[in-house]
């Protein structure tokens, strides 16, 4: 009964002999091949071969997409466990960044704030983009390598990893933004109709963080060194973001041409967005400036995302 | 009745390149990676000079699995076994070659992959589960069960950080052994938790096969599992596909291959940069007196280098298995050349008269073994009246144990 269920293997029992010569193209067995073109090659629900992944993959993604909530979820449930102060670190860690730099930029420096909205509101339009993209980022890059084992015994499309953090960041984001509506309440801003256009501005964040992220966490698997990168972008970004100043400064310091150079960051497009969304009347969107940003932070993403694919097959033999 | 084909494997062959990655990266990929290296090492040689080795794991295996076999698939370390049950399950992508799959294939390569230590039992199940390719749906639906199979109910809300060793391997196989795939691949998690449990499990996947018809592949070093649960064996060896049939004589086979490769090298573990070279074996003394010789080298020092001794019977049921700090046989830091020499005196007072076989592991820091068990031959152990009563203990007769027996009552 057995007999028939094997295929009759050319050799077998045979020592093997020729093995240590380097065998570039083995040789494919003719005989196995004949066999199956007769039979049920198109029986198979699935076909595993150098370069097939592609055709499944999105369909994969799809079908893992309880997986991408989960890990997101574990990933919350995680990170506050043995605090004191729980959630709260979502609320005080933005709160404090917006009080100092209000402080400094605002009252100590003396920098105008956008038209007449409050110096602290209009720091934290930006905060809540800058500390979401930060986190994402930071998360993101170091998701896979922090994942490793996973990866290397599970199947999975690997991008839910990386998606997987900057969902997590989201989660925070939300926290912060009940200080955004404290805040409003506190100075009695009234936000316009804008506001409702905030979710695009929200997704174009998550875009440009995920972008970044992909590409440096693809090449933190193979090349460590680029851990060290990532504290060293968030901590030098949030200076060359406008973040505790508005743009307008920037634009009468350095005039139009150079603000163009200083939007080849992608985060200025984001912040001036949210900007535009929050602060209503005063702030601009769609500068020269801005749309250059946004196209920086699309090229980044295709850029992450090409690299990401072409290189997941192997993240499993090199983690 | 013709049975359906669940997993057809043709051609395959994967091959990894040791040391430096070849340059076969395009485009941007190759750009961005000339310049990470000539930023962070300057005056490094450009890659595509330097010769990478490549190292094929497995060599153009081809065979069909039946809809509900159980198939074993066995060889030694660096066979193949683990880099084909990698392909399998898609972690890894087939240099050359194709698998054919028919259902829903799941694979466990190790138990509680993804596994939490913050996380309390209940939220690892979920979490587990989906890791492995479960709906949550699915997870509700059969978490009573997998909670009674891990004995752990007490335990649900406590984080597994706080579990015992058991408890843990219990909760993630039990999540494991709950899968419902069509096709399952297993590697040798089996080896892990107490004797009972490990019984427990086994009688799970006969049950998953034998009742449900689901096909299952099953990796292992155990002989004896591979016996009690599969019919159909896979041989490896060096990659390639040696033989495949009923398991009995896959096992066989198995056992009859020859300890030393023709490369000079009968075991190794590329990772680490250690290999076994040579083992003597030589016996003398009435009482059965084994002295064993292995030459072994470490390419890369090796912090808490240490042996383990393993006996097994001929048909692979393990006798011993002894440590190296239950022993001694640990040699501290340890690098290049390592020869070890010791001697099992009086075996015959042990074992009863018979064949058996040993092999030997090698232990690193923390005493993680990192190269596998190793049969490296096998001896014979004399006969010797040890009860003084004409009948020397045999082992076909009497059993593998000898042990000291004192009559006290009724007196003689």
């Amino acid at each position: 009964m057995h007999r028939r269920q094997v295929p009759v293997i050319p050799g077998a029992l045979r020592k093997q002999g020729t093995g240590r010569a380097r065998v570039r193209v083995p040789p494919i067995m003719e005989k196995t091949n004949t066999n199956n073109d007769a039979g049920c090659a198109g029986d198979f629900d699935l076909w595993i071969e150098a370069g097939r992944g592609e055709k499944n993959y999105w369909a994969d993604l799809w079908r893992y997409r309880e997986l991408l909530l989960i890990l997101a979820w574990r990933d919350v449930a995680v990170r506050y466990k043995q605090t004191v102060a729980g959630a709260g670190w979502a609320l005080f860690q933005p709160f404090l960044s917006m009080l100092i730099m209000t402080f400094v930029f605002g009252r100590m420096a003396g920098l105008p704030s956008q038209g007449n909205t409050p110096y602290a509101i209009m720091v934290f339009a930006a905060l809540l983009p800058w500390q979401f993209f930060s986190n994402a980022l930071t998360g993101a890059s170091q998701s896979l390598v922090g994942n490793a084992n996973m990866i290397s015994k599970v199947y999975f499309p690997r991008i839910i990893v990386p998606t997987a953090s900057v969902a997590v960041s989201i989660v925070d984001f939300a926290f912060s933004f009940a200080i955004l509506g404290g805040l409003m309440a506190w100075f009695q801003f009234m936000p316009t109709w804008r506001l409702l256009t905030l979710p695009f501005f929200v997704m174009l964040a998550v875009f440009a963080a995920l972008g970044p992220g992909l590409l440096i966490t693809a090449l933190t698997v193979k090349y460590r060194d680029f851990r060290f990168i990532i504290p060293f972008i968030v901590q030098f970004g949030m200076y060359v973001s406008p973040v505790a100043y508005s743009t307008d400064v920037v634009r009468e310091k350095i005039g139009e041409t150079w603000f163009l150079v200083y939007s080849l960051n992608p985060m200025v497009g984001v912040i001036e967005g949210f900007r535009w969304a929050i602060l209503g009347g005063e702030a601009k969107f769609l500068t020269a400036g801005g749309m250059l940003s946004l196209l920086v932070a699309a090229i980044f993403l295709v850029l992450g995302l090409s690299y990401f694919r072409k290189t997941e097959r192997t993240f499993a033999d090199i983690i | 009745m013709e049975k359906r084909i669940a997993i057809r494997v043709e051609g395959l062959s994967k091959m990894y390149s040791l040391g430096e990655q070849s340059a076969t990266g395009s485009g941007l990929r190759h750009v961005i990676e000339d310049k990470v290296r000539s930023i962070f090492r300057p005056g490094a040689r450009p890659k595509a000079d330097k010769p990478s080795s490549d190292f094929w794991a497995v060599r153009d295996v081809s065979f069909d699995i039946a809809q509900g076999d159980v198939v074993g698939i066995v060889g030694r370390n660096g066979a193949g076994k683990s880099t084909l049950l990698k392909l399998l399950s898609r972690i890894t992508e087939p240099t050359r070659g194709r698998i054919g799959v028919k259902g829903r294939i799941a694979s466990l390569l190790e138990v509680g992959t993804g596994f939490h230590p913050e996380l309390t039992g209940r939220e690892n199940v979920f979490l587990n589960g989906a890791i492995l390719g479960m709906k949550r749906s699915e997870i509700r639906a059969k978490f009573d069960e997998i909670v009674e199979f891990a004995e752990i109910s007490r335990f649900l809300d406590t984080p597994v950080k706080r579990y015992s060793s058991g408890m843990y391997v219990r909760l993630a196989f039990a999540v494991a052994a709950h899968l419902e795939p069509e096709i399952l691949v297993v590697d040798e998690v089996l080896a892990v938790g107490d004797a009972r449990f490990q019984a427990k499990c086994l009688g799970k996947m006969q049950d998953v096969s034998k009742r449900d018809g689901r096909t299952v592949l099953f990796v292992s070093h155990a002989m004896h599992s591979v016996r009690a649960l599969c019919r159909t064996g896979i041989l490896l060896n060096a990659g390639r596909l040696e033989l495949m049939g009923p398991v009995a004589d896959v096992i066989a086979a198995y056992s009859n291959q020859p300890v030393a490769a023709e490369s000079g090298e009968i075991a190794s573990n590329r990772s680490i940069g250690l290999s076994l070279k040579t083992v003597a074996l030589h016996q003398d003394g009435d009482d059965g007196s084994l002295h064993v010789k292995a030459g072994f080298f470490l390419e890369r020092t090796i912090p808490h280098a240490g042996l383990g001794i393993h006996i097994e019977t001929l048909e692979g049921f393990e006798l011993c298995d002894l440590r190296p700090e239950t022993t001694g046989l640990d040699f501290g830091e340890r690098r290049g050349e390592l020869n070890i020499a010791f001697v099992l005196t009086g075996l015959s007072r042990r074992l009863g008269a018979g064949t058996y076989r040993l092999g030997l592991s090698f232990h690193e820091t923390n005493w993680r073994r990192c190269l596998e068990r190793t049969p490296v031959g096998e001896f014979v152990v004399p006969a010797l009246d040890v009860y003084a009563t004409g009948y020397p203990p045999k082992f076909e007769k009497d059993g593998a144990l000898v042990l000291p027996v004192e009559l006290l009552s009724p007196e003689q």
